[in-house]
This record gives C-alpha cells, structure tokens and sequence, in this order.
C-alpha cells in the first residue's frame, strides 16, 4: 500500500467512525439531509481528493482514493460524497473546474433531451433514481439530441422533485428539468462507446460493497464471539467457523477485485476501454455482497432481523449497490460477449496483457 | 479491524519478454499437443518435457546461484501460469520445483542441496509427498509410519497411501515419527528424504476413478535412511511441513486446473450469439481474473519473506470452488454428454475435468480443513 492509500485509510476510517452511528443512519432514512456531517467532509478534503490540482482538488488517483470510497461503504456514510467525488474528478478530467457542494449523477437511463437553438443550450426531461437528487447542488447527466450526444453539468435547485428511495433508504430522487440551461457542457460523444459516466459509478458502486463486506466480516467475527448458546460462544461452532472462512474469502476478493478496477483507471485514459477491468469489479463486488448479506444474517440470528440493530444498514445498502448502474448480469454479458468473440486461445493472452 | 491483507501487486517490468519467451518455447516443443491432453495438465507426467524445461533455466529460477538463477519469485509466477494456461504437462517436476526444493532450501544441509537440487533444476530428478497414511488423512499428525534410531540413520517401518507419481519418482520427503508415539501428535515428527529405489520399499499403484495411475501406496520394511537424508531438525517435521504447504497453496495451479475446460467451452459459443453463454463466460472470466490477482498478491508477499497462510488458504478455497463451478456451468450452457474414449476435444475436456475436479477440494488439504485454518486466522479457534 502507498503512503497516501495508509495515510486516506486511516483518516477515512477515523472520521466516519466518529460521524456514523445508528442514529445518524435511521435519521438520513427519514430524509433528513445530515447537513454537519457533509461539511465535516467537504472541510477535509475529500469531496475534491481525485479533483486535479489546478482545479483547486488533490488530484490523488483512484488506487489511493478506493481507500475513501471503501471505508464509506464500510461505515454506510449516508450522504453522496462518492457521488460527488466521482462527478467533479469527471468533469475535472474534462477540463472544466468543478462547483464546491453537492454534486449528483445520472447516467444508467434514457438521456435528458438536448435543446439546441441560437447557438445556446436547453436541457429538458425527466431523470429518474438519482441519488440525493433533492439535496444535491448540482446534477451532472447525460443528455442527446440526434446528432449529439454530451454531459451537462445542472443546477439540481432548477428541477421539479419527486423523492423516492432505494431499499435501504438511500435517497433515489426522480428530477424534471424543463428547458433549463446547462452550467456547463461537455461534447463527448465518444466516450458515450467505452468509459462513459456509467463505467465509474459501476467502479464507485463496487469499492462501496467491498467496504460495506469487510463491514458485515468485521461485525460477524465479534458478534459470534460475545453471543453464547449451548454454553460457549457460537464461534467455537464448527458450522459458524466456515460460514465465517466463506465470507472472509469473499470480502477478501471483493477488495482486490475493485483494486483492479481502481487501478486500471489510473492507466487508462478516459477515452479508451475500462469496461473489463469495471465489470470484473461489480460482477465480484455483487456476486460477493449477495453472499456477505446471507451469511451475515444467518450469523447474527434474530437480532439482525431488528430495527434496532445496525447490521441491515450495511446489507440493504449492498442489496441496492449490487444493481445500481448495472447488475452482474449486466456486466458480464458485456464482457462474455467480447471474450467470446475474442475468440477461446486469446482469452490468456487478453488477460495477461492488460492486468 | 482488517482480518487479513491483500493488497494488489504489479508485475516487475520486463515480464513481457519472458512471457513471451515461454510462449514461443510452448509453441515450438507441444504445438500439437491436442486439447484434451491440454485439459490433464498438471497430472500428466512427461520427464522429457520437465527436462526441456530445465535446460531452458525454468525450474528453480528463484534459488540462489549454483543452483538457481535467483530471479523473483513473480518471475517464476510468470513461467508457471504460462505452462499452465497453456496445459502443458508439468507433473514430473511439479511437486519438486513447487515444495520439495523450497523446503531444502530453506531447512536442508549444504550437503543435501548439492546433492539434490541441481536434479530438481534441471528436470532430472523427481519428488513426491509422502504426508498421508490409510488412518491418517486430514489428521496428518496421527501418522504411524516410524523410524527408529540405528547407527548412524534410522530404519523406517510403516505405509504411505496416496503418493502422487511415487511409480515414477526419485525420492520422498516422507514425514515419520522419529520419537514418542501417535498420543505425542506434532511433537517427535521428522522429514526424511528416500531414495525410491533403495531396498525394502514396494510402490503399488492405485488406479483412480478416472482409470489412471497416478496415487500409489508405498510400504517400507525396514528401509534404511543415513542420518544425511534427514531434513532440518530431528522433531522438527510438523514446522516444516506447515511452511512447505504454504508454497502449494497459492500458486497459479490453485486455479487454472480446470482452464482448459473454460477455453473448449468459450470454444463452442464461437460465432453465436447466446445470452445465456454470454452472461455465464463473462462471470467465469471475473472470478479467473480476480482470483489471478489474488494469487499474485501472495506471490508479492511471499517475495518479502512473510507467510502469508491465511491468505494462501483463501486463494485455495475460492481457487478450487471456481474450478469446480466450470463444469457445472459447461452442463448448464451446452447439452452433450461427456466422453473420454471418442467424444470431440470439448467432450473429452468435459469428461476428464468433470472427474478430476472431486479430487482438487481433497489433495493439499481438504475444503473443511482450510476453512477451519481460515477461521482461525480470524481469531474464531
Ligand atoms: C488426487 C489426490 C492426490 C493426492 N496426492 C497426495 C500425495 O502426493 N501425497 C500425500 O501425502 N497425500 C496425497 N493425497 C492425500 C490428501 O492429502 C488427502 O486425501 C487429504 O488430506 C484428506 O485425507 P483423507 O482422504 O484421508 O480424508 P479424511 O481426512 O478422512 O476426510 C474425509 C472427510 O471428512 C472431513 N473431515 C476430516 N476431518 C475433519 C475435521 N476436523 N473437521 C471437519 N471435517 C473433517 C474432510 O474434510 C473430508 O470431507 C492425495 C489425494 C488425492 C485425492
């Protein structure tokens, strides 16, 4: 590990340690913008970490930033710094200075409706599932129109609001704009093909379930030393021990597998493909976050079952992460496609030339 | 709290051109070695091959000069999954180069190296595990097999069942009880190198339900090992073997065994267009990367002189849980039967690794036995 992943580690993980507990969780799920907890973050530094350094951001790569994204999955920060980190390292990366404040993405949809006319810009449509879209400052979307295709950066408080949720009381907000004018355009048609928005939220998406795995193993482990039956802690159970071996394997490839996908970013320039290297990471991310959530469960017996209790923060978040901005499924038909027509003898040498 | 760290390594620069060097010798020298016999891999046993490779300086690359070439260890992962990848039969040298080699390296007498490394090196002479008994399986310390004090060595009495290749290899590093008795368990266990071909040992094989044979059972009757032949320190043996399995359970064998099985299966998707196919080799594909980086980790790791073996220990377990999802996947995808004698090379792949894979859960130690390592690694036990 490099200095700065230790160093992001063990700020991240002593920050959010502070910040989160239960009651700050079951809050934020009435929609309660937690607004002490989002400065505490923007004042360290972490909103604008992967920002390049003329645009006033830290510019540390994606390797070192998993550190920040996993260890928010692991403490189920509830407010939208991953998706305001990945939004201003995209438009950073294309040159345009990020907005300080709440930055939201949408890019896993039909696109917005581009407006050209007199030379100027129209944004109107309805994008649904965003994440905090009532609290964010901003939006930074798809839109098209037939001979274009862009990112626009939006002024979130120029849209029409219906609040929604995913299953783990993650705010998922519906948004209509109307004829609204963009802050900022960006004309990537290209990259609509290979490393489109969609491919970092799947990346964002994936470290924050192996965080939220690590979480459950963590949980587990001294959940089953302190609970008793048949006189002795449940993990002197053979049954636990190996339910227990199962998950740590899984949380261990979880994390490496997002490390891939974190590192293949930091090589590839945005216009050529990270599509392989992003479905590995969500498809084991998911696959693994499906299994964590089983087995934590099955561990914690009853009590895990409760309101009360802070194991469901962390599995109803991975149940909703493993399907936002592409399932498994998704991903590796998009793969097992390439790998096929790339035909059965050069899978090897696929493989081994790009990792 | 982190259980236990993996942390992603990279490939030192200039791999490419080894790489690329070992594929060109596979080309050159198993061209047509056809694709079933690709999907044996491992298990199949060809000295001639072993002895190409040790010309060519791959066997032992890691050791220190004479006897090695002291490249990195990431190096001979390079090689390895190579070989692997490729399916070329490498089961002649394997457990030599992979454990026995290591072991005298690091616990041998100066003597024994010079003795016996630059056979290993040089794809000359081969090695088995001699570790399990008929009443002693995953209970490995329970072991009868003993040897007792005589002159200047020791007399070795008792039985080792499931040698891998002891038919057709030079020496065993047997583990034997050299003091106190089975109630004793890891205490007065030692490791003693046999000559196969020393009087008094018999070396039946035992077909498999494949029909090969490839495990044996061998029988010493008062067999006499010189006190040279003795690795490390007597009553040290349980230590020994504990490290030496760290060597065998992380490498790139721990999942590519069944490869060769998911490129014939790729093979018959070829210029079709299947959801379900599409959906399934893409999965396969993510986990055979992951767990591709996860073995390299350990490689790093086990570059620094740390023994990472808990983290070896997962790599086996998810190793072999993929490798065995393969067939089951291939059943699920493509409606034929496998067949060993006459069926086409997708056929015969199925057939062979359909068999074979019972066995990966078992060899090197069995699933419920990782897992209960695993679980005391993380502090359950
Ligand atoms: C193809 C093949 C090649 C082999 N080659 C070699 C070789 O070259 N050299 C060598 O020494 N050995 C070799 N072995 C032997 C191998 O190491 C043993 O098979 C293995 O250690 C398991 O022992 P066993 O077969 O006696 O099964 P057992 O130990 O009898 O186990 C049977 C079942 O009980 C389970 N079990 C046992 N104890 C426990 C426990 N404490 N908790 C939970 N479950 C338990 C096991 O997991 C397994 O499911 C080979 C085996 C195979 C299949």
């Amino acid at each position: 590990m490099t200095e700065i992943s230790k160093t992001l580690a063990e700020t991240c993980d002593r920050l959010f340690s502070n910040l989160i507990n239960n009651d700050v969780l079951r809050e934020t799920e009435l929609a309660v913008w937690p607004d002490p907890i989002w400065q505490q973050i923007e004042e360290n530094g972490l909103t604008f970490a992967m920002v390049n350094e003329n645009h006033g951001g830290s510019g540390i790569k994606w390797i070192d930033c998993f550190q920040i994204i996993y260890w928010s999955g692991y403490y189920s920060v509830p407010v939208p710094l991953v998706e305001t980190m990945v939004s201003s390292w995209f438009l950073s990366q294309h040159n345009q200075a990020p907005p300080k404040g709440v930055i939201t993405f949408f890019c896993d949809g039909k696109p917005l409706d581009l407006i050209e006319s007199n030379n100027s810009y129209k944004i109107s449509g309805i994008i649904e599932r965003i994440p905090w879209g009532a609290s964010a400052d901003y939006v930074l979307a798809e839109a098209y129109n037939s001979n274009k295709q862009v990112y626009v950066l939006l002024d979130a408080k120029k849209s029409k609001i219906v609040k929604d949720k995913n299953i783990s009381g993650e705010s998922r907000d519906s948004m209509t704009f109307d004829k609204a004018s963009p802050l900022t355009v960006i004309d990537i048609s290209d990259a609509f093909r290979s490393n489109s928005l969609l491919v970092y939220a799947a990346l964002a998406r994936s470290v924050q379930m192996s965080g939220g795995i690590s979480a459950i193993l963590d949980n587990c482990i001294s959940y089953s030393r302190e609970r008793e039956q048949f006189g002795q802690p449940i993990a002197k159970f053979q049954a636990i021990q190996h339910q227990l071996a199962i998950l740590a394997a899984e949380a261990a490839a979880a994390k490496i597998a997002s490390q891939i996908a974190c590192r293949a970013a930091d090589l590839i320039d945005v216009s050529s493909g990270l599509e392989f290297e992003v479905a590995t990471a969500k498809i084991r991310a998911g696959e693994s976050a499906g299994l964590a959530a089983s087995i934590g469960h099955q561990v914690h017996g009853a009590i895990g079952f409760t309101d009360e209790y802070s194991l469901h923060y962390i599995t109803r978040r991975l149940w909703s992460w493993r399907s936002e901005y592409g399932s498994e499924s998704y991903w590796a038909r998009r793969i097992g496609k390439e790998v096929i027509a790339g035909g059965a003898d050069n899978l090897w040498a696929d493989i081994t030339a790009r990792l | 709290m982190q259980a236990f760290n993996l942390d992603l390594c990279d490939l030192p620069p200039g791999v490419d051109v080894l790489r690329e060097e070992v594929r060109s010798f596979l080309f050159e020298t198993l061209g047509s070695y056809s694709k079933p016999n690709r999907a044996r891999s491992w298990s199949a046993f060809d000295a001639d091959f072993s002895g190409r490779l040790g010309d060519r300086g791959w066997l032992g690359m890691t050791w220190p000069e004479p006897y090695g070439s002291s490249r990195s260890a990431l190096e001979r992962y390079i090689v390895i999954e190579e070989l692997l990848a490729f399916g070329a039969p490498v089961a002649a040298h394997w457990i030599g180069e992979r454990q026995s080699g290591p072991l005298l390296l690091r616990f041998g007498s100066d003597k024994q190296q010079e003795k016996l490394l630059p056979g290993i090196a040089s794809g000359k002479s081969f090695f088995c595990i001699g570790m399990s008994e008929p009443n002693s399986g995953s209970d490995l310390a329970s072991i009868n097999t003993h040897a007792k004090r005589d002159n200047d060595g020791w007399v070795v009495n008792g039985q080792k069942i499931w040698t891998t290749y002891a038919q057709k290899c030079h020496y065993m590093i047997a583990l034997v009880r050299t003091s106190g008795s089975v109630k004793d368990r890891h205490d007065g266990l030692s490791q003693l190198i046999i000559n196969l071909r020393d009087p008094g040992i018999t070396i039946s094989p035992i077909r498999n339900m494949i029909g090969d044979k490839e495990f044996n059972e061998v029988k010493f009757d008062n067999v006499f090992v010189s006190d040279s032949m003795l690795v490390g320190e007597e009553g040290n043996g349980w230590q020994q073997v504990i490290a030496e399995l760290a060597f065998e359970r992380s490498g790139p064998d721990r999942f590519l065994s069944a490869y060769r099985l998911m490129v014939e299966l790729i093979r018959m998707f070829h210029k079709t267009e299947d959801k379900h196919a599409e959906v399934a080799i893409g999965r396969l594909t993510a986990h055979l990367v992951t767990l591709r980086q996860m073995s390299l980790a350990v490689a790093a790791v086990l570059e620094t002189g740390e023994q990472p073996t808990i983290e070896a220990t997962v790599i086996k377990d998810l190793g072999v849980a993929f490798e065995q999802l393969i067939p089951e996947i291939a059943h699920d995808l493509i409606n034929v039967a496998p067949n060993i004698l006459h069926g086409s090379d997708y056929e015969k792949s199925l057939a062979y690794i359909q068999q074979a894979c019972v066995s990966f859960s078992l060899r090197g130690g069995t699933t419920e036995i990782l897992r209960s390592v695993i679980a005391r690694g993380l502090g359950l036990r």
